[in-house]
């Protein structure tokens, strides 16, 4: 199975998320940026299709600050080719990423003949797009969403995927390859990899190059972001300060007040 | 007595049948030796030929001296007697056998010269002796630990044969030469057939032992040269594998092992023994399927938290701790670690501490403070303080790191952070066998080091002060515990004893601190200065007992257990203490761990958890006091 | 063109879902401020009944095929691409949930149009349409002001009270016919339903919710016996399902179950947007988190700053001494 997997970092929230003196982007300064949390579900979705049925992982990232490292993890992990595309001025909202993905996937003839395209069902800035929708509408390829496992069928042409719905619900679905999958959740948690195997990975393996392919639509955004902020909120708990006894006897009081107890 | 190799039996002279004898129980005892010796031959290297000196030095004390034994002392007492009643009688078995099988040698038989048959009496009496005591323990008050196995019972009757033939020779010798001759056959037959079955005993320990501490691991650190890990025999280095053959199965280990005590399924002599099957099953080799989730399984492997008891108290100086590492190592390059475990590791990755926090957040502790400590790598300081992970972000140490800064403060001492430019020091990462990560802490740490001016390091995390004092090569200089510095400052008159605390306390030693380091005594004389009046444990110093916490054991995910934890254990043992209130800690997680134990345990009205650094702020700086007094 | 505002009616196995009226609420808000009419899109195969719910619209546009039988983004999108086409809205509402996701950023991509992801609020402002969106998982809020005649909108749930969105009115219904290109797509084979043998938290009177914070499947046992001297259940967070701690059955929030029990105690659960929309409408929710500005707290009632497991076992020591 030929399988590629889509990779984007985003910013990480761990850091607190600060303004930029614009008022309308986020400021660089303190930015760190980390692998969206489902794209890194998807590479584990991949490695253990692989795992299963044989085949290759090709990742593909955008270039962003710290990406080499994701990369050179994912080759530790597994993946067999990874390539970063570069030359970007940075910043791409998600529909032109998506774009640019699209384009490459379709125009870099080694990506060729593939089976399944795996990236995450979403990420924390998806403003103006989700990557699989676009890029299965230009790649013509059918698509699913909400992905937590991908069994291959026995004929290689097609796999069987649960998606979640709601209220606890999942659906078995049919899915005819080559497709595009926003992953939601592999089947296990992504698995851990030992920094002495992500350093190995940095010194015998090479993150491919690939420019910006030019976009047809210009990749221009179609949104303006007129004002960014924190979140005034509009209600806040009330605190209980205290050593965890008189929280306790705090909350058990609250807890009778209303009947609970 | 006639000579008895030179009587005749059967129309053959005696030597001919102790030729015989000997050629068959040498041929059996060098066939399974050479076994061993060529298993560890083609095991990893690892090199212990270095500091000879101080290697037979070690010898003297742990073997000749048996300085370790002597810890339990009436076991150890009975066991230097029957050690020493082996060494004359060893040397008196080949002395007689050379005669023997060289009957034309001028020289008489050991008992015959009299200040050897006068040694002889005198050992094979205490010899005797012992060998009662021992049999006494064994048989009838038996430590945990100690199984009744029939080799201890085949080995204790052997030796009991071999003392007492030669006592009963030699007191028949004059009376009944003939009894005596055969007396002699009977002890010359024991001691061969002793030494063909030993290879096969627990009891190779009297061989292999004496080799063991001296090839033993001169520094206490328990992490095992540069490897990917080892599951397989020919993974483990020589010296590891070794342990299994020096294992006498004496249950000390397990008397001292926080994960054994608590009813986990670890135990440091079971992994021993399984150890000396490895080396002695040649079916149990690289082709075949390793050790891990054979022998020995992951809960045993996660279970250890390197607290060192097993190895410091251990009579024959076995490895346990790095074999334990090497086996996570092997677990870690296969990723198999637990849920938590990963976290953690892919927290101190990303942002070098094991609280996933942001590092900018790592010096918000000291906003409080009513001055703003150095930044070492901005300005040169005297003290570099590296503060370490738990003190840094977990809300429960806040008062005891910023106690720390106003003391420091208090002494005018010329100290200074890092502030984000600090990571974690790796020493739990190491021992969870991550020694990438460590690795790359360590350049991490380094380079903040490089970048920075100071003359020392003070620490206060034990765990951080044995990376950084031993596992830092070079850049290693002087690293102190801040109890050390703390007793310095007294010391030198910086910090004033204002107020005489006159509590009753209890301290517990820091595994890393004082097994691992030494440091017992700057804390114990910390609380007697500023009026503490202290009660010690039953377990204490070197005896002291794990809180569990040690090792990574904190990152990880709670095994079953069937007995009280490490941390329970120890709160009770401190609030058995009559009039003792407090239970003194010089080490971050202790803190935590302990405070948790008082909860579960339902001993918070009984005891209370301190930082040393707190008790000395109370003395010290009375009137700003901001912790209280224990009622 | 009709400039109209348009919702679509989110539809699944015969039933209307709640952000179907939160968006009727929102979209007659908007479709009044800028003085247009406000359209409902139902999409399925024999639920035209289902219209006569939709009486906060102007009108209905019902289309039934048996490729939108069941939800599938690209059928709907396409469906949709076609009408939107044909009559011109100014903005069409999709609802970003489970059930739809994928649809709005597919027809925002067949007919050229911006898509405004994540919004939780959208208002008309000098005739143009304003969005409030919730980004980085809620830890900024960005003002987007889309480009052109035409806006896909992706509606956060939440944005509106439901019952604003219901009317008795029986709205007039136009049935028109879309066409689907014969190309391969997925299929779906069957649905899993969630263990009905597990307790149903949706009827629990009070739920102890267990999030990342937690560490370990260990301490989980801890809340489930916290749980127990409350006389409810256990639930979790995303993180705590992923992991296996919990079983699907027990999951909040957006791929798992809304629940509206009288106490929520949200254990180191910080409240991804993901999660508090499957909880936020409980009356009394009591946050406990390390992080003091985890985002829980702007919608618990009370809140404590601490290590969730350093709370749970006085907790349940307070609780049961209290039951005696």
């Amino acid at each position: 199975m030929n399988i590629l997997v889509l990779l984007r970092m985003v910013p990480d929230v761990v850091e607190e998320l600060e303004i930029a003196p614009d008022g309308r982007t986020l400021d660089t300064e303190y930015l760190r940026m980390i692998v969206n949390e489902s794209d890194d579900h998807a590479l584990e979705q991949a490695l253990i299709l692989k795992e299963r049925k044989g085949g290759k992982v090709t990742v593909l990232a955008l270039d962003a600050p710290d990406v080499d490292d994701v990369l050179f993890s994912a080759v530790a992990k597994g993946a067999d080719r990874v390539m970063k595309i570069e030359g970007g001025d940075g910043g791409v909202t998600t529909r032109a990423a998506a774009g640019m993905f699209a384009e490459i996937i379709r125009n870099e003839k080694d990506l060729q003949p593939f089976d399944i395209v795996l990236t995450g069902v979403q990420a924390i800035d998806d403003l103006d797009a989700l990557v699989a929708p676009i890029l299965s509408h230009r790649l013509g390829l059918p698509y699913l969403a909400i992905v937590t496992k991908v069994t291959p069928d026995a004929t290689g042409k097609s796999v069987t995927a649960i998606r979640e719905f709601a209220g606890g619900v999942r659906g078995e679905f049919d899915v005819p390859l080559p497709a595009v999958l926003g992953i939601q959740a592999a089947e296990k948690p992504p698995r851990y990899v030992p920094v002495a195997k992500v350093r190995a990975a940095m010194k015998t393996s090479k993150i491919e190059s690939i420019g910006v392919p030019t976009m047809a639509d210009g990749g221009q955004p179609l949104l303006d972001v007129s004002h960014m902020r924190k979140p005034v909120v509009s209600g806040h708990a009330q605190m209980l300060d205290g050593e965890p006894e008189d929280v306790s006897k705090k909350l058990a009081g609250i807890f009778t007040e209303r009947g609970l107890l | 007595m006639h000579d008895p190799a030179a009587a005749e039996y059967f129309g053959l002279p005696g030597f001919a049948y102790l030729w015989l004898f000997a050629l068959v129980s040498f041929f059996l005892f060098g066939r399974r030796v050479w076994r061993y010796i060529q298993t560890l031959i083609e095991a990893r290297n690892e090199p212990r030929w270095d500091q000879i000196p101080r290697r037979l030095g070690v010898f003297g004390l742990d073997v000749l001296a048996q300085r370790k034994l002597l810890r339990e002392p009436v076991i150890g007492v009975a066991h230097f007697l029957i050690f020493w009643a082996f060494v004359v009688f060893a040397v008196s078995f080949f002395w007689n056998l050379i005669r023997g099988l060289l009957p034309f040698l001028p020289i008489p038989y050991a008992d015959d010269v009299s200040w050897m048959a006068a040694v002889l009496t005198v050992m094979g009496v205490l010899g005797l002796a012992a060998l009662i005591v021992a049999a006494v323990r064994r048989y009838i008050f038996p430590p945990a630990g100690l199984e009744k196995s029939g080799d201890a019972t085949l080995i204790l009757s052997l030796i009991a044969i071999v003392l007492l033939t030669s006592l009963l020779g030699q007191a028949t010798k004059e009376s009944s030469p003939q009894l005596a001759q055969a007396l002699w056959w009977v002890h010359m037959a024991t001691v061969l057939g002793f030494l063909a079955y030993l290879p096969y005993s627990k009891h190779l320990h009297l061989l292999a032992s004496p080799f063991g501490v001296l090839f033993g691991a001169l520094q206490p650190g328990g992490i095992p040269p540069p490897s990917e890990g080892a599951s397989f025999r020919d993974d483990f280095t020589w010296r590891q594998l070794f342990s299994g053959l020096a294992c006498a199965e004496c249950g000390r280990c397990e008397r001292g092992c926080p994960a054994f005590q608590s009813g986990e399924p670890l135990s440091p002599k079971v992994l021993m023994h399984h150890f000396k099957e490895l080396v002695r099953s040649p079916s149990l080799v690289r082709d075949g399927d390793g050790v891990i989730g054979n022998q020995v399984q992951q809960e045993d492997i996660w279970g250890c938290r390197t607290c060192l008891a097993c190895m410091d108290r251990c009579p024959v100086a076995n490895e346990h701790i790095p074999i334990i590492v090497e086996m996570r190592r092997f677990l870690i390059s296969q990723g198999t670690v637990d849920a938590h475990l990963q976290s953690t590791l892919v927290n101190l990755t990303r942002y070098g501490n094991s609280f996933g926090a942001s590092p900018r957040t790592r010096a918000k502790w000291t906003q409080n403070l009513e001055f703003k400590p150095k930044d070492a790598r901005k300005e040169k300081v005297e003290y570099l303080w590296f503060v370490g992970d738990y003190a840094s972000f977990d809300a429960r140490l806040q008062p005891v790191v910023q106690a720390t800064a106003r003391l420091f403060h208090e002494a005018s001492l010329d100290f200074g952070i890092l502030y984000d430019g600090e990571n974690n020091s790796g020493n739990d990462v190491r021992r969870v066998g991550e020694e990438g990560l460590f690795d790359m802490l360590r350049e991490k740490n380094r380079h903040a080091f490089d970048k920075s001016s100071f003359d020392r390091i003070v620490t206060t995390d034990p765990h951080s002060f044995q990376a950084l004092k031993n596992e830092y090569g070079e850049s290693n200089g002087h690293v102190q515990h801040y109890t050390q510095l703390v007793d310095h400052l007294i010391d030198d008159g910086k910090l004033t004893v204002g107020k005489r605390l006159g509590i009753k306390a209890t301290y517990h030693d820091p595994c890393y601190l004082g097994r691992y380091n030494g440091v017992y005594d700057a804390p114990r004389r910390i609380l007697n200065r500023i009026g503490v009046e202290m009660v010690e444990m039953p377990r204490n110093r070197a005896d002291s007992y794990c809180c569990g916490a040690g090792g990574g054991r904190i990152w990880m995910e709670d095994v079953p257990c069937s007995k009280e934890r490490p941390a329970e254990s120890r709160v009770r043992e401190a609030a058995a203490l009559p009039g003792v209130e407090t239970l003194v800690v010089s080490c971050p997680k202790d803190l935590v761990m302990f405070q948790d134990a008082l909860k579960t345990t339902g001993l918070e009205d009984k005891l209370v958890v301190k930082d040393l650094v707190e008790l000395v702020e109370q003395s010290c700086r009375p009137d700003k006091e901001r912790v209280e007094c224990p009622t | 063109m009709s400039g109209n505002i348009w919702i679509v009616a989110e539809q699944w196995r015969g039933k209307l879902s709640e952000i179907t009226f939160e968006s009727l609420a929102l979209g007659r808000e908007v479709a009044d401020g800028l003085g247009v009419k406000l359209q409902a899109v139902l999409l399925g195969h024999d639920v035209q009944n289902l219209s006569t719910s939709l009486g906060m619209a102007d009108s209905v546009i019902y289309v039934d095929h048996t490729e939108l039988a069941d939800p599938g983004a690209s059928a709907q999108a396409s469906a949709l691409a076609q009408l939107v086409r044909q009559q011109k809205p100014r903005t069409v509402i999709v609802p970003l949930t489970n059930v739809s996701l994928g649809t709005g950023t597919l027809l925002g991509e067949q007919v050229g149009a911006p898509v405004v992801n994540f919004c939780k609020d959208l208002r008309a402002a000098d005739g143009h349409i304003v969005a409030d969106c919730v980004l980085y998982g809620g830890k900024i809020e960005a003002t987007v002001t889309p480009r052109g005649d035409l806006t896909v909108i992706g509606l956060w749930p939440g944005s509106r009270p439901p019952d604003k969105g219901r009317s008795d009115r029986n709205p007039p219904v136009e049935t028109q016919t879309v066409t689907f290109a014969d190309q391969p797509s997925v299929k779906l084979r069957s649905y899993i339903e969630p263990d009905a043998s597990d307790v149903d938290i949706t009827q629990q009177d009070v739920l102890v919710a267990v999030g990342r914070g937690i560490q370990s499947q260990e301490n989980v046992a801890l809340a489930e016996e916290l749980a127990a001297s409350l006389g409810g259940a256990v639930c979790g967070s995303r993180p705590v399902i992923d992991q296996g701690w919990l079983p699907l059955s027990r999951q909040v929030g957006k791929s798992g179950l809304n629940v509206k029990p009288k106490l929520y105690l949200a254990l180191g659960i910080s409240g991804a947007p993901e999660h508090l929309e499957g909880m936020k409408d409980a009356p009394l929710i009591v946050a406990v988190n390390s992080d003091p500005d985890a985002p829980i707290f702007n919608v618990a009632h009370y809140g404590v700053v601490a290590d969730a497991m350093d709370m749970i076992p006085t907790l349940k020591e307070t609780v049961l001494a209290l039951r005696g």
